[in-house]
């Protein structure tokens, strides 16, 4: 293959699932579901694109390529591909175009099935950019893209409440640890100095001999575990199968939750290695281990048990990364791999069954061997590989996991059997999903089942032989994929020579173990299924339940706090305004000392007199007046003699404003009080009017002992200088104040009018309810009071 | 409200003061005047319109929705300000060229497609609401 360009090369492989995406929906409409066979180029292209840089990281390179994004932050939209980066990159990109297929044939004729290939490439786009990023901030974005595409994904029956449920559930849980992982990046970059992935690892001992690496470690694990589902975060994984089953098998083997596995390999070599981060991982991907098995062999949809033994995988690799050694990187590295290539083959064959026999309940198929031969040679492949049979990838990864753990001390002793447990647990699931749909007798219940199109059948048929190839030339397969990745996630060049030849060896008898312990589970699979069922009833309560408990607290506490600020009644709403406005005003003047010294009595003119006596007569008619409307008008006397005294100190174009202001203000407030159903006047007793008196005139105090405050400040003429000079020779305008809303301060106007345009919508919105409440009886929100 | 008197001098009165707010706003770079206040007074203009004549009319003068008409606005701010990305210099950078029409030099610029913005996303603005809260008077 030619040496591509890596900026060229890598942006494109990047862009090239959101082209697709921005495409989907129109090719769909033209070629149906055929369109799939048209996007599926996008990731394959990509796929090749990045298999093109094989060589290079195969050997320890690293191609990097990137663009300034924020200079002054030290921001950058940069890249790195490396053995991980890469490997990982492929998977994604690979499967990824197997499910563009495999959605083409099991979507086909699905009204929406435009959009569906559209959200699919976006998340594929998002997680391509999650593994390649070398910016935090570009990860992080890249990150949430994920967290928000799948979102979409897993509520793409947007009708169905669960699928919505399940959908809010697994945005609310990533996406807060999403969270916590920009708090991570955050401190990571302003304490440490770090501003990207090949920063850190260059920085070699620095984060972990910094002051704030507990803080680093716990928001970063916040967010690796939540994304990939760790107990007791992993609520969102089973709950996520309402998708679609593409999504599941995409979602939950290559991509979205091992995001958080490969966050933790990019940076065991920075972070690991203490003794917070062996422990705390361990445990955490033990009990998520046992747990996810155990509730894999429970459920009775067979995606459902796929979806926990995802989770379950998913705590083994937690585990792994934890203990940290060569030996278990390499070990994690190539379950990561295997598990991407079974889970995803597996899903689609869960999709199949339920495509041709309409049923994903254990207990209601069989048989489907004589009809559905494919999917079910696919099964097997995936299933042998998953409980670790050789020659399987399967095998190659359970044997050096095995090999890894085999030390004496009580620590190792109780991991390893929590992988034994966990792999035969998963072992007897991988033979429920690939053997119990197929032998047997077909039951009546299953009409006509059916092998599905090419694209049903391909994708998983192709990912069990990969399963198989992969161990068979495991020498190329450890050269080009397990092997840089291993070496990136140990941080030093490693050799791995695992190969499907067993050898008589303790980790070999483990293995055998697990296989045994694993036909056991299997025959009795009933059995513990009928007993966890029961156990779990009698607990009653799970992270599930909690989680609901969780969302409606927060509702009881928003509604809580909405009543008590939302009254919905104007008086309270204006008494608060003010009094908190008098308050801003008076309290930082006392407390910094800072009240304005009593003015002397200005030198009038005569005329200026007169302005001013006009002024006091219009308050004064305000407050004598009788009617609500002589009030307004009165308000009106005010203003123009305030515009008045603006002409007189020669600012024409404040008082031409102010003028302008002051008419439309009352003809507005009229109008406003003649909808109002108001009484013409007011006619409380005077006792219930002196609070609001006195509020008003603690608000007008305020203004006022500010603004001579401000006026009694020397005057600073640096600003008024500039515009002075500048404003014609630069700007080509004779009146300052026009030169700077348009031109100087042009970007505020933007903003201004911006305003301006919103409150009109808003409040033509508020008139339109009042309206609608005459025609329709709609409740009026502002007159509900508690 | 609705005097004989009133109603037949209130479209006189309506199309000389949108007149005259096209003069302020024009005038507004190097006189006092301006997009904000060139609005304040055509709204004021369209606001008698209506009181004197009813809605209905003013609507139909306008032929726009209001509301679209202050959108329109904002939209030739931001063009306004985007043109001098497009001449590579940071945006809202001011631009101006001299032609000669009719022998006349006549300034044009992009702060002034921003003012004519500011001026239309007023109008429409304050009449949307003036004219909202107007109708409720007919019905």
């Amino acid at each position: 293959m030619a040496e591509i360009e890596a900026t060229t090369g890598g942006t494109l492989a990047l862009a090239l699932p959101f082209i697709a995406a921005a495409l989907a929906p129109l090719l769909k409409r033209i070629f149906g579901s055929a369109a799939a066979w048209i996007l599926a180029l996008a990731p394959a292209a990509a796929f090749v694109i990045l298999a093109g840089f094989l060589p290079t990281v195969a050997h320890g390179g690293v191609v990097s390529f990137g663009y300034d994004w924020i200079p002054a932050f030290d921001v950058r939209f940069s890249f790195r591909i490396d053995g991980l980066a890469s490997t990982f990159a492929l998977l994604i990109t690979g499967i990824g175009t197997l499910i563009v297929l495999y959605s083409g044939g099991y979507l086909k004729g699905h009204r929406d099935q435009g959009r569906f290939f559209s959200f699919i490439l976006m998340f594929m786009g998002s997680m391509l950019g999650l593994v390649l990023a070398d910016d935090l901030m570009t990860l992080f974005v890249y990150w949430e893209l994920t967290s928000i595409t799948s979102f979409l994904l897993i509520g793409f029956d947007h009708e169905r409440e669960r699928a919505r449920r399940g959908a809010i559930q697994a945005l609310a849980i990533t996406g807060g640890g999403g969270l916590a992982l920009l708090a991570g990046f955050i401190v990571i970059r302003e304490l440490a100095g770090l501003n990207s992935m090949s920063d850190i690892l260059a920085a070699g001992d620095a984060l972990r001999a910094s002051p704030a690496y507990v803080t680093i470690l716990i928001l970063v694990l916040c967010g690796a575990f939540t994304k990939s589902a760790q107990m007791p975060f992993h609520v969102w994984l089973p709950n996520a199968m309402e998708a679609p089953t593409p999504v599941s098998a995409y979602l939950h083997s290559a991509t979205m939750v091992k995001a958080g596995v490969y966050l933790l390999l990019r940076m065991q070599p920075a972070l690991g290695g203490t003794e917070l981060w062996t422990t705390v991982l361990p445990l955490f991907g033990a009990v998520t281990l046992v747990m996810g098995a155990l509730l894999a062999v429970r459920a009775t949809d067979i995606k459902i048990t796929l979806a926990y033994t995802t989770v379950s995988s998913l705590g083994l690799l937690v585990m792994l990364i934890g203990v940290g050694t060569e030996g278990a990187l390499i070990g994690a590295v190539l379950y990561l791999i295997a598990h991407s290539l079974f889970k995803g083959g597996l899903f689609m064959v869960a999709g199949s069954v339920d495509h041709g026999a309409h049923t994903r309940e254990i207990e209601r198929l069989g048989g489907l061997a004589r009809p559905m031969p494919i999917t079910f040679a696919a099964a097997l492949l995936c299933a042998l590989s998953m409980g670790g049979i050789s020659p399987f990838v399967g095998f190659l990864a359970k044997e050096e996991i095995y090999h890894a753990l085999e030390q004496g001390d009580a620590w190792h002793v109780f991991l390893i059997g929590a992988a034994i447990l966990g792999n035969a647990l998963m072992f007897a699931a991988a033979f429920i999903v690939a053997l119990k749909p197929f032998l047997g007798r077909l039951p009546e219940t299953i009409h006509h089942p059916h092998e599905g199109g090419v694209t049903i059948w391909f994708g998983p048929l192709i990912l069990g032989v990969l399963s198989l190839l992969g161990a068979l030339f495991f020498e190329t397969y450890h050269a080009l994929l397990s092997g840089p990745m291993a070496s990136a996630a140990i941080g030093a060049p490693v050799r791995i020579d695992i190969s499907w030849v067993p050898h008589l060896n303790l980790a070999f008898a483990l293995s055998l173990a697990t296989i045994a312990l694993g036909i056991c589970i299997y025959l009795a699979s009933s059995r513990l299924r009928t007993a966890t069922a029961a156990t779990l009833e009698r607990i009653g309560w799970g992270p599930d339940v909690g989680f609901d408990q969780a969302m409606r607290g927060l509702l009881h506490v928003s509604v809580f706090v909405t009543r008590r600020l939302q009254s919905g009644r104007l008086d309270y709403y204006m008494t608060v305004t003010v009094m908190a406005i008098t308050a801003a005003l008076f309290v930082p003047m006392i407390l910094t000392g800072t009240l304005p010294a009593e003015p002397q009595m200005p030198d009038l003119r005569f005329y200026e007199w007169i302005v001013i006596l006009l002024i006091l007569v219009g308050i004064v008619a305000v407050v004598i007046a009788k009617n609500r409307l002589t009030a307004i008008v009165s308000l009106g006397i005010q203003g123009f003699g305030t515009a008045l005294i603006f002409m007189l100190l020669g600012a024409p174009d404040l008082s031409f404003t102010q003028f302008m202001v002051e008419t439309l203000s009352v003809v507005i407030l009229a109008l406003v009080m003649t909808r109002l159903k108001l009484s013409p006047a007011d006619h409380r007793p005077w006792r219930e009017k002196l609070p609001d008196a006195l509020l008003a005139a603690g608000g007008g105090a305020g203004f006022g002992v500010f603004l001579l405050a401000i006026a009694q400040r020397p005057f600073d003429p640096v600003l008024s200088d500039f515009f002075e000079r500048y404003s014609y020779a630069i700007a080509h305008g004779h009146n300052i104040v026009n030169v700077i809303i348009v031109d100087f301060r042009g970007v505020d106007t933007m903003g201004e009018i911006a305003v301006v345009m919103t409150t009109g919508l808003a409040i033509l919105a508020l008139i339109r309810i009042r309206v609608g409440r005459k025609g329709t009886a709609e409740p009026d929100p502002t007159e509900t009071t508690p | 409200m609705r005097t004989v008197i009133f109603r037949f001098t209130a479209p006189y009165l309506t199309a000389l003061m949108v007149l005259f707010s096209i003069f302020v706003l024009l005038r507004g770079h190097n006189d006092p005047g301006g997009g904000f206040i060139g609005g304040l007074i055509a709204a004021s203009a369209l606001a008698i319109y209506g009181i004197a004549c009813g809605v209905g009319p003013v609507r139909r003068a306008l032929y726009f929705h209001p509301m679209a008409i202050s959108a329109a606005g904002l939209v030739a701010a931001v063009v306004a300000g985007i043109f001098s990305v497009f001449a590579g210099t940071g945006f809202m950078t001011g631009l101006w060229v001299f032609p000669t029409l009719f022998g006349t030099e006549v300034a044009l610029s992009t702060p002034m497609l921003f003012d004519i913005g500011v001026y239309l996303v007023v109008v429409g603005g304050i009449s949307s609401i003036a004219l909202a809260l107007e109708e409720r008077e007919s019905d």
